[in-house]
């Protein structure tokens, strides 16, 4: 039997991702990839492999998932309720999944996007490039019940049972920004009002864009609605007609037309995507200095990740009789079969 | 009001940052034929230079992007070469792409299909009618591909057609709609919401991922839209990718 992930089952929102296509502006195709870049690097670091591998996004909520042979896998991003053959299985971590193995995933706890990563990656076909779903563009599509996804091979003598330190960019926060071309469109009481302001993440986030609603009054450029669409990149706010701010995600339009007041740093961006339904952002401008010494300290704590591995204490396989010692909020034994 | 189309003459071509990684060239605020032209040429030029840390390039309607790795690249120096590069010549001159093709493709107006050309052609201060007739008229160029893969920016139409957008979106169109505002139309090639006003739908599909050569149209092509009725288009539908559409070259 080929070396395969079979969903049993699979959330509404489920595909795979990797790094994404960059190149390709110029056709009018936007870089894609995995909504939480800090995820991929998680899971590589886990792993003990390249953080150019592809894995399974999960927007919201899992799935279940058997493995057809014996292999790693890694739970990263969004915390979700996992259990291995009913047993409670701790997130941020890399674990066994045995042949004929039963892995349920369940619901995020807190943020948006958990990921499945397993040892050697999936390897679904390429596609200019790459292997990950562009939904927007319609390449690859969203994962569903009954799907059979080759892994790749795994490297030799590689082990599992690691787990990272917890992360906090799941509940929102402060993102920072840096201010771009449209930036001065917007008069600079009305920028200050923007820096000020709470916004609430809209339910209607998708990969695409992450829609943020102000607690008081929208926001407007003096060019209105008609100014010349442009080019745009992930990160980037715009700020529709009805005035909320629209921050562009992986999978975003090349261009488009909406002012944009500014664009969040690529460090910061995960926390945007992350940010569930209900949860509050803030948006502070930092000036280019800064902004290049947070993403220069984002990248060393990437390349720390390695470095920060723990052992989990009992092998996951012995994870059964851990039961009754299970303090995680909300997950008891069997809750999760379905 | 627009603070945006008062800066004079003069500070044009101005070079911004766009985002921690991304320096623009825009030649104008507005849609002109030297300044997509200029663009075009100077994202050629850039590529040409292959400076050391930028990772890729485009042109816009009227601007040049380029995108660097903003930890290898010190961005203040890549800022400076281009902006010599930009002061070198005057870009507005610039010849367009040689082997362009001319598109017509055939197109239901209105119909449930379109629900928005009575709108559109409102706001454009003509009657549904002479809203199809213009556009047929006029032969519009490819000055850019974005939004989405392989998606044009068509234009332009005629002055009266400067609408603006919808102030809300539309929640979704479908492949091959074709769509109206400031004076440019836009061919779907993915379904997405929009807010833009749909006058038409085309069976074309300007993306393909799966076929050798996914994406049909290039910088600088031209397009004539015309219009067919339901039946037509639902047998061109049928008939494949190509909705109907043919190209010649342009000689």
């Amino acid at each position: 039997m080929s070396r395969a992930l079979i969903l049993h089952r699979a959330g509404p929102a489920m595909s795979v991702q990797d790094r994404g296509r960059p190149g390709q502006l110029a056709l009018g195709l936007s870089r894609g990839g995995a909504a939480d870049r800090m995820a991929l690097a998680e899971g590589a670091a886990l792993l003990g492999q390249g953080d150019d591998l592809a894995a399974i996004e999960m927007a919201a909520m899992g799935g279940v998932f058997e493995a057809t042979e014996d292999m790693r896998i890694a739970l990263t991003g969004a915390p979700m309720r996992a259990a291995l053959e009913g047993a409670p299985l701790m997130w941020g971590a890399s674990h066994w999944l045995r042949a004929g193995q039963r892995l349920e995933i369940g619901p995020a706890l807190s943020g948006v996007y958990g990921y499945l990563h397993v040892g050697g990656g999936f390897a679904v076909p390429e596609v200019l490039g790459a292997r990950g779903a562009h939904l927007a563009a319609g390449i690859g599509a969203v994962l569903e019940q009954g799907a059979r996804l080759s892994v790749g091979p795994d490297a030799e003598g590689k082990e599992a049972g690691f787990t990272l330190p917890a992360d906090d960019r799941f509940a929102g926060g402060t993102v920072r920004a840096v201010a771009g071309p449209q930036t001065r469109m917007f008069p600079q009481d009305e920028i200050a009002r923007f820096e000020a302001a709470s916004f609430t993440r809209d339910p209607r986030g998708n990969r695409m864009g992450v829609r943020l609603i102000p607690e008081g009054e929208g926001f407007h450029a003096e060019a209105g609605l008609s100014i010349l669409s442009e080019v745009v990149v992930p990160g980037d706010i715009q700020i529709t007609g009805n005035g909320t701010a629209m921050v562009l995600m992986a999978e975003g339009q090349t261009t488009g037309g909406y002012p944009r007041i500014g664009t969040i740093l690529p460090c910061d961006l995960p926390r945007v995507a992350q940010a569930p339904p209900g949860a509050t952002l803030r948006v502070r401008f930092v000036e280019r200095p800064e902004a290049l010494e947070a993403e220069q300290a984002a990248q060393a704590a990437r390349r720390a990740l390695s470095g920060r591995l723990t052992r989990l204490v009992r092998d996951p396989r012995d994870m059964r009789d851990l039961l009754s010692y299970q303090l995680i909020g909300g997950v008891t034994a069997g809750d999760t079969e379905g | 009001m627009d603070s945006a189309s008062e800066h004079k003459p003069g500070e044009f071509p101005r070079i911004a940052f766009l985002g921690l990684d991304g320096l623009l060239v825009s030649f104008g605020d507005r849609l002109s034929e030297p300044a997509n032209r200029a663009a075009l040429a100077l994202r050629h030029a850039v590529e040409r230079e292959s400076w050391p840390g930028v990772e890729e390039t485009t042109a816009s309607l009227v601007s040049t992007y380029l995108r660097f790795d903003a930890l290898a690249e010190d961005g203040a120096g890549l800022r400076a070469r281009l902006a010599e590069l930009v002061e070198s010549r005057d870009w507005t001159t610039a010849e367009l792409p040689t082997g362009r093709k001319l598109w017509r493709v055939p197109a239901v107006f209105g119909t449930d299909l379109a629900p928005q050309l009575e709108e559109a052609a409102s706001l454009a201060g003509v009657s549904m009618d002479d809203a199809i007739k213009e556009i047929a008229a006029s032969r519009l160029r490819v000055q850019t591909l974005g939004f989405a893969p392989g998606q044009p920016y068509l234009g332009e139409l005629p002055e009266n057609w400067t609408i603006p957008r919808q102030t809300d979106l539309t929640p979704r169109v479908q492949v091959g709609a074709l769509c109206v505002a400031i004076r440019q139309m836009t061919l779907f090639s993915v379904s997405t919401p929009t807010g833009w006003r749909q006058v038409a739908q085309t069976a074309l599909r300007l993306f393909r991922p799966e076929a050798e050569a996914p994406f049909l149209l290039r910088p600088g092509d031209e397009v004539l839209f015309q219009p067919v009725d339901r039946a037509a288009y639902e047998r061109l539908r049928a008939e494949g990718p190509d909705g109907g559409a043919v190209a010649e070259a342009i000689p």
